[in-house]
């Protein structure tokens, strides 16, 4: 029943992600914070090569959109390291992200095999999702404006998306390709939109504008634009049902969201953990110890907050690892992946702000690594969700609320 | 789990609705504490050859422990009393003890077996015991005070733990040792339904048999970790019931033309709350779990308290909050669950699983 035991498939994984997050990212990190939009090629074509020896991060079959499917513990305990090396080069992986991940919530199992295949072929691939409108955040995808239209056997595609997490490198920097929420019928609401699969050299799709951010700067924040830009028909994930109007399109995308969420939860704990890690450490070259296991009213300020920012950790990752758990178990875990998403956003938020806050002069400085990790950190409580969507979710199940009587 | 589901039966049928009256009268109904007993958890944890039917699970020790304090945390530690007394020597004892204490502790009947844990400091840690023993060519002979030693006045037998060479050991002493004072019954902030006094010990002697793990002592690590987890289980049932309660509150009182629940402000807060119960609930899952595994368990189980202590805190806080001026009259459980819930620090050193 109850079992904290990690499987010995991910312990092997853990030794060799670690390294390359010591040895690969670790070093550049400040190089890529500084040089804004300069794409990682060392990190990306290495991870390739890693990942094609891995076969993927799901193991074998990863990419046949068959069994085995992902590993998504696994997957989480990859990214939680990687986000520890550097956040802004782990979202520059060509592991298949967010696209992916919409792909896997939403696409056939041909459509799976098509694109999902790419990411191990001979050369990196980004593939990122585009969502976000200028004019709306966290009301999407129902509020869509971005239109899908059939024109024979082709999707024609006119419209703006905006904060494509790796947007840029999806479609210029590599062969990838980009999930994109459109509405086949804008007078349906949320019941018009679908994903569409729009790939590098596309015509008619065109990157604007790379957005200027706090931090994850090795990752480029994207504007694309759609000027009558045609798509095979068969580019629409999953089964097309274009004659009615149902929620399927707007309910993959929720799925994607399950499916993402306890994924920016581990990003965040990755940040997290370096920053508590880097504290202790610095602590420790003073010979300055952490005692466990005494009250609080004997524990030194110092002890006292490093405490309680590992129960914050630990009790954050717990959550994540629940919600991955649960994917792999095949649950539904919607509830849990807003908690995690939750828990995790608030916790790297607060974990690397005190983290500077104790280290004073030190943690200010862009001599050291976690001022950077401050900025970093609080991505994670924006994107996929912000922490008020979130608990919006989470307090909809707990309450069993429509989003009419709760909103 | 068959054993958790009738804790959970008997949380709610039996605990729940007695839990007011008892808290208000400050007694726990005779028959109530020995139908706990009956469920046989702390039964369940011995083995055979020592008089219980099971083996020692941390695990099922917290799942049962959650579902207890659901119902009601005072009847909860009552019916764990005699576990704090026996799974100490189980874990440390020597075979000869096993043998001769634990059968008479976990007979048939409910019996007050008490451990005595707790100092009146304020910077009370079971690492800094400041009770002593010293010893002495006849055995050891102890020294200091104890307080919320729960049934201290109907004790069967004590197992006090002191300070022996700033190592923390543990002592079974007979009530009618001379040197040992029961004091009056304290009044206490919560789990008033719970008899508590304090025990003071004044140059009270005992043989060498009487230290738990004979000559070489015992280490106390794993009974401090295990206590931990049981009283950071009991946040997260106590934390659980609050919850549970406000939730429902909110979705029936109406302000402002509905629920409150449909308010953001308090949907928000619950939210944090379910959150909150559930993370921390997975770290006492885990802390118990590596206990269960032969694994160093300590930081675990600490951080598990700890985070224990602010979630039972902030939870009952909250439903107290939710409840608006509702929350503050006794007629409505969280004003309890809020005055339980700050005692969830301090209660280390009086359940274990």
């Amino acid at each position: 029943m109850i079992n904290f035991e990690t499987p010995n498939s991910i312990k092997d994984m853990v030794t060799m992600v670690q390294s390359v997050a010591e040895n690969m990212m670790r070093p550049v990190s400040r190089y890529y914070d500084d040089q804004e939009h300069e794409v990682p090629w060392d990190y990306i074509n290495f991870m390739h090569n890693a990942l094609k020896q891995m076969e993927g991060v799901g193991g074998p079959n990863d990419s046949s959109g068959e069994a085995p499917k992902i590993q998504y513990q696994r997957l989480a305990v990859m990214i939680e390291i990687l986000s520890w090396g550097d956040t802004g080069l782990y979202l520059s992986t060509p592991v298949g992200l967010l696209g992916a991940a919409a792909v896997r919530a939403t696409g056939t199992d041909e459509q799976k095999k098509r694109f999902l295949s790419r990411i191990l072929a001979d050369k990196p691939v980004i593939d990122a999702m585009a969502m976000t409108e200028a004019h709306a955040g966290s009301e999407m995808p129902a509020q869509t404006r971005t239109t899908a239209v059939l024109d024979g056997d082709e999707w024609v595609l006119n419209g703006e998306k905006i904060f494509v997490t790796g947007g840029h490198k999806a479609l210029v920097d590599t062969d990838g390709f980009v999930v994109v929420w459109a509405t086949i019928d804008p007078s349906a609401g949320r019941a018009g939109v679908r994903p569409f699969v729009v790939e590098a050299g596309t015509p008619g799709c065109k990157v604007t504008k790379l957005e200027k951010k706090l931090g994850i700067r090795a990752s480029d924040t994207a504007s694309i634009v759609f000027q009558d830009c045609r798509i095979p028909f068969d580019n629409i994930l999953g089964n097309p049902e274009i004659k009615q109007k149902t929620t399927k399109g707007f309910k993959g995308a929720m799925a994607t969201f399950d499916a993402s969420r306890p994924f920016v939860a581990a990003s965040a704990l990755g940040i997290a953990r370096a920053a508590l890690e880097f504290l202790k450490d610095k602590l420790a070259e003073e010979n300055i110890e952490i005692r466990y296991g005494l009250s609080r009213a004997l524990l030194t300020n110092m002890e006292s907050e490093i405490i309680d920012m590992e129960v914050m950790l630990r009790s954050a990752w717990l959550l994540t690892l629940k919600s991955v758990w649960m994917m792999d178990e095949g649950i539904a875990n919607t509830t849990e992946a807003s908690m995690a998403k939750i828990r995790a956003g608030d916790v790297v938020v607060k974990i690397t702000q005190k983290t500077l806050e104790l280290l004073g002069p030190l943690g200010y400085s862009k001599e050291h690594l976690p001022e950077k990790w401050f900025r970093d950190a609080k991505i994670n409580d924006l994107y996929e969700g912000t922490g008020q969507i979130n608990r919006l979710i989470v307090a909809r199940r707990i309450l069993g609320y429509s989003r009419h009587e709760l909103s | 789990m068959m054993l958790i589901d009738s804790v959970r039966r008997f949380a709610e049928n039996e605990l729940r609705p007695m839990a007011h009256d008892a808290d208000e009268n400050r007694e726990l109904p005779a028959q109530l504490v020995e139908k706990g007993w009956q469920l046989g958890i702390v039964q369940a944890s011995i083995p055979e050859q020592y008089g219980g039917f099971g083996e020692r699970s941390a695990v099922t020790g917290v799942l049962a422990a959650e579902e207890l304090a659901w119902g009601d945390l005072a009847a909860a530690i009552a019916i764990m009393t005699p576990g704090l007394y026996v799974l100490p020597i189980l874990l440390g004892g020597t075979e000869k003890q096993k043998e001769s204490l634990i059968s008479t502790a976990i007979g048939s009947n409910w019996k007050p077996f008490v451990s005595a844990i707790i100092e009146p400091q304020f910077d009370f840690s079971p690492l800094k015991m400041q009770t002593t023993a010293i010893r002495t060519d006849q055995g050891y002979t102890l020294q200091g005070k104890k307080v919320m030693v729960p049934f201290a006045e109907k004790a069967e037998s004590f197992l006090v733990f002191a300070n022996l060479d700033e190592t923390l050991q543990a002592f079974v002493i007979s009530p009618e040792n001379k040197g040992l004072k029961i004091g009056e019954r304290e009044a206490l902030l919560g789990i008033q339904a719970l008899p508590t006094f304090e025990l003071s010990l004044n140059a009270v002697s005992v043989p060498f048999e009487a230290r738990i793990g004979g000559e070489d002592g015992f280490d106390a690590q794993n009974i401090i970790s295990a206590s931990n987890v049981a009283i950071a289980a009991l946040g997260v049932g106590l934390s659980r019931a609050a919850y549970e309660f406000a939730l429902d509150y909110a979705k029936e009182r109406e302000a402002f033309g509905g629920p409150i629940a449909q308010k953001q402000s308090i949907a928000f807060m619950l939210a944090e709350m379910a959150t909150e119960i559930e993370a921390i609930r997975l770290m006492v899952w885990e802390a118990a779990w590596m206990l269960d595994n032969s694994k160093d368990a300590f930081q675990a189980a600490y951080l598990a308290l700890t985070g224990a202590s602010d979630m039972a805190m902030m939870v009952t806080d909250r439903a107290v909050q939710i409840l608006g001026g509702h929350g503050y009259i006794r007629d409505y459980p969280v004003e309890r669950w809020m005055r339980n819930g700050r005692g969830i620090p301090n209660f280390l050193g009086m359940a274990i699983v």
